[in-house]
């Protein structure tokens, strides 16, 4: 496959060097000249381009028109929209990849037809959130105005109560822990079952006791 | 009306001054320093930030904004901007300052007006000298097939 990189930076250095490895026809085009210097000696000056991905003439040169796939990988949002929306709009390019700096604009760029992003500070982020929710109790959802609460927690190896049995925790009154999730499967739940770290519990409760559960799932902080 | 104009350049700041007589303008502008060109007793709102924040955009009004105008020197910034404007806060009127005719030739196609500096002097200053009236904006932006996609 004929693959063009647009963006010289760490990302697309390196995602230049695994696609090489894997065979494809590969193309950076960096727009500063010394920097391409530094990327032909790395990558071989076959696979690099000095030029501006967003000009026509560069876009004319290295042959848009037969790429299989554009990714543009910049450090800048706008120029990565306008390689992708030029590759597809005036190359008729329909394979295009876009790499997204600032989350919020995930939007924008689906929009107008750039369905494939990636955003580093967004799976980070992501990944942060669930670090963080892990241990905590999460409402999913209430029943009978209000007054009952779904409530989902995810037990971190710092619980007190993992390796305890359903049957020995001293849960607040009128709750029930109805479900657990474990390695992706439903658990049906009965006085035996024992808490593992990575569970996925969910509880009933009336929402005056969402607290006590609290108290009885989550390890007090250091 | 009320108009966003985004970029305090040369470009910006002339037509913020000029409109504001009449309109209500705020201007959008990332260096602080560029918004001296408005002097000191404009009537410009102004707000510092970039033009595709999306919260800058919403401190400047663009929700109730009747004309955007992008007019940065960054081609790709304008247009990033001028496409939120058009798709996320639906202003009915966006016109985009781009130096490279083709990039405005293919946003053109797309439904923007796209004002190329380069085009419109040339056009201007070669009808000047062969004495003919002036034309309408897209004639000059066209006038050079060579800058055509």
């Amino acid at each position: 496959m004929y693959m063009i990189l647009v963006g010289g930076g760490n990302v697309g250095v390196n995602l230049a060097k695994r696609l090489i490895q894997r065979q494809h026809e590969v193309l950076l085009l960096e727009k500063d000249a010394r920097q391409a210097t530094r990327l032909s000696n790395m990558l071989g000056e076959e696979h690099v381009y000095v030029g501006d991905g967003c000009e026509l003439s560069t876009q004319k040169a290295v042959g848009f028109g037969r790429a299989d796939v554009v990714i543009a990988v910049t450090g800048e949002d706008e120029d990565n929209m306008v390689v992708c929306q030029m590759a597809k709009v005036v190359w008729s390019c329909d394979r295009v990849l876009a790499r997204v700096n600032d989350p919020s604009h995930e939007e924008i760029f689906r929009q107008i037809g750039i369905d494939d992003t990636v955003s580093a500070t967004g799976i980070i982020f992501n990944l942060l959130e669930q670090q963080i929710a892990k241990d905590e109790l999460i409402p999913l959802g209430a029943l009978a105005k209000g007054n009952i609460e779904i409530v989902e927690t995810v037990l971190s190896s710092r619980s007190p109560v993992v390796g305890r049995r359903v049957r020995d925790l001293t849960l607040p009154p009128q709750t029930n822990i109805v479900w657990i999730l474990r390695d992706g499967q439903g658990l049906v739940v009965e006085g035996d079952t024992e808490l593992k770290v990575g569970d996925e519990v969910v509880a009933l409760l009336p929402s005056d006791r969402a607290e006590e559960l609290r108290m009885l799932f989550v390890p007090t902080k250091v | 009306m009320r108009v966003v104009i985004f970029g305090c350049g040369r470009t910006g700041s002339s037509l913020g001054l000029m409109l504001a007589k009449n309109h209500q303008v705020t201007v959008i502008e990332q260096n602080p320093e560029a918004l001296r060109r408005l002097g000191t007793r404009h009537q410009c709102k102004v707000v510092v930030g970039s033009g595709i924040d999306e919260e800058v955009l919403e401190r400047a009004g663009i929700g109730e904004a009747d004309v955007f105008f992008a007019v940065t020197r960054g081609d790709n910034s304008n247009i990033m901007a001028a496409q939120i404007a058009r798709l996320k806060y639906k202003v009915p009127k966006i016109c985009i300052k781009v130096a490279d005719p083709h990039r405005a030739d293919a946003y053109r196609k797309m439904g923007f007006e796209c004002v190329v500096s380069s085009a419109l002097i040339a056009g201007f200053m070669s009808d000047w000298m062969t004495e003919q009236p002036f034309r309408p904006i897209d004639e000059y932006n066209t006038l050079c097939e060579e800058l055509k996609l």
